[in-house]
């Protein structure tokens, strides 16, 4: 008896949330916990106040920012309003691209949106079909859920209806990775792959193609050119601790704006 | 005690968050249903026999070489090379699966793409070799204590009819310590069908029908990891009912087992 009275002890120490006074908590889409850590860390350093990033997926982000098991919740994607409680406040932290990435091997320089949409539907199974070489198409998606997908989905119109529910067009037999982190390793390591990722992840180990003819880079995006681009969003209570509310006050200022550029981002203000 | 309650309360659970899905979508949809497009389709049958064709190539492959190599150590290796190989399993036992996922995706992964010439690697045969791997150390030690635990006279009474020592070794030991063995197999499955982490990155998880082992595919482990932590509603109450499916393969495999080792024929 005294070992389940432990137990339940133990359990409901756990369950007790936010025990660390003061600690912001932060939890949701992988995409924007990149720069969020980065945001967290210098928030950190002036102003001694501690915060915990969580990367857990959109979807878990906006539901632990509705419950209040995050005082702030992260997402990559639009949110739905029956996704939010009327007390949450949404605010666009940043802006950015999604990349289709290709391996550095592959000579494939430029794609039309509907080339892409076509080759994540299976409709263009060769590269050669596009301009390169005679090898068929490694494609690659993140899973069902993901903001980046999402948006990818919603941009590329790889969407269709079955029994009134909106799902993926994207062909059953792609490849699928869950993080910015595994799409890359893949399309680095298999020179026919093309996967997509946010676009401050990418860096020398794949390459970003131009689509439509316009390159994915942060002034096409800011000017509108480069179409593949979604909001950073992070959801707060209206009632949320002050210590949050600082936290993102120092997120909008001057500073964190440029850590979000510096980092591959667009900043909003 | 604390076992029985972490068990009770697991089914409890699992069985309570699941429930809505299999309402939802009927049970023969959901355990036979071929597509997996949430929201509208929860079929997790593709993810059925991926599961089941990547722990039956795992033991086909893995559990031979993990007998011979327990019978070689038990009863054939001279003393010098058991106290180096021995070390060397216990310490496979103790790699964490994403080191095996990550050797998987960097060595297996390309060794199949250039041996098959495919476009891509991740395949179910890739999942195969590294679970093969991952299973040795389980079967290999359990099926060795065993041997061990035989007692001297089945081996000497062998060899004093005049058996040879492998003929003695085949024929008397490993019948003789069967249940061990068959423990050590079961506990491999269970491995083998648990393993998450390694799987998710080497076998591509896409959720189609695979047509072959040269072809992606995605388990029931894996289907759970990767999908857990964005779902909602009765997306996540699938991915319960996932669990819920994982829950009797491990049942029956565990009542497979028990009635294997009571039903013995000496």
């Amino acid at each position: 008896m005294k070992k389940v009275i432990g137990l339940l002890t133990a359990v409901g120490l756990m369950a007790s949330p936010q025990v660390l006074a003061g600690t912001v908590t932060v939890s949701g889409s992988t995409s924007v916990a990149h720069v969020m850590e980065v945001l967290a860390e210098n928030y950190q350093n002036v102003s001694n106040k501690n915060v915990e990033v969580q990367s857990t997926g959109s979807s878990a982000g906006i539901r632990a920012a509705k419950d209040g098991t995050s005082m702030i919740g992260m997402s990559s994607r639009n949110v739905k309003q029956s996704e939010l409680s009327s007390d949450t406040k949404e605010i666009v932290i940043a802006r950015d691209g999604i990349a289709a990435a290709v391996n550095n091997a592959n000579p494939v320089k430029n794609l039309t949106q509907e080339q892409i949409s076509k080759i994540y539907r299976g409709e263009i199974k060769n590269w050669s079909e596009v301009g390169g070489e005679s090898r068929p198409i490694v494609v690659v998606t993140r899973e069902n859920g993901s903001g980046t997908r999402g948006a990818f989905e919603e941009i590329m119109k790889l969407q269709r209806t079955i029994n009134g529910h909106k799902v993926t067009a994207i062909i059953p037999t792609a490849q699928v990775g869950n993080g910015n982190g595994m799409i890359k390793t893949i399309v680095a390591n298999n020179p026919y792959a093309i996967g997509y990722i946010s676009l401050g992840s990418v860096d020398d180990s794949l390459r970003a193609i131009d689509v439509d003819g316009v390159a994915a880079t942060d002034d096409n995006i800011a000017a509108g050119d480069y179409q593949i681009a979604r909001p950073f969003i992070v959801l707060m209570d209206k009632n949320a601790p002050s210590t949050a509310q600082d936290f993102i006050e120092y997120i909008m200022s001057a500073d964190g704006q440029g850590i979000v550029a510096s980092e591959g981002y667009i900043r909003v203000q | 005690m604390v076992g029985v309650i972490s068990v009770a309360t697991i089914g409890w659970f699992v069985f309570q968050e699941g429930l809505p899905a299999f309402k939802e979508a009927g049970i023969v949809n959901l355990v036979l249903g071929r597509e997996w497009l949430p929201p509208a389709l929860y079929g997790i049958f593709p993810m059925i026999v991926s599961t089941l064709i990547s722990t039956a190539g795992a033991v086909v492959i893995g559990v031979p070489i993990a007998i011979l190599t327990a019978v070689f150590l038990a009863e054939l290796a001279p003393k010098w090379l058991a106290d180096i190989v021995r070390p060397a399993v216990e310490l496979l036992a103790g790699i964490p699966s994403v080191v095996y996922g990550f050797f998987g995706l960097v060595i297996i992964v390309p060794a199949i793409e250039t041996l098959f010439n495919i476009p891509a690697g991740n395949t179910i045969l890739a999942g195969i070799i590294v679970l093969a791997i991952m299973i040795l150390p389980t079967v290999i030690t359990i099926s060795e204590t065993s041997l061990r635990a035989l007692p001297p006279v089945y081996k000497e009474g062998a060899l004093a009819l005049g058996a040879s020592h492998i003929y003695s070794i085949f024929k008397v030991l490993v019948p003789a310590a069967r249940s061990g063995i068959f423990t050590g197999v079961a506990l491999g499955i269970a491995r083998a069908i648990g393993e998450t982490m390694a799987i998710i990155m080497v076998m591509g998880n896409a959720p189609a029908m695979p047509g072959s082992i040269l072809e992606p595919a995605r388990t029931l482990t894996a289907n759970i990891a990767m999908e857990m932590s964005y779902a909602t509603g009765i997306h996540s109450s699938a991915l319960y009912s996932t669990g819920i499916v994982l829950l009797v393969f491990i049942v029956l495999l565990n009542a497979s087992l028990l009635y294997l080792n009571r039903t013995r024929s000496y």
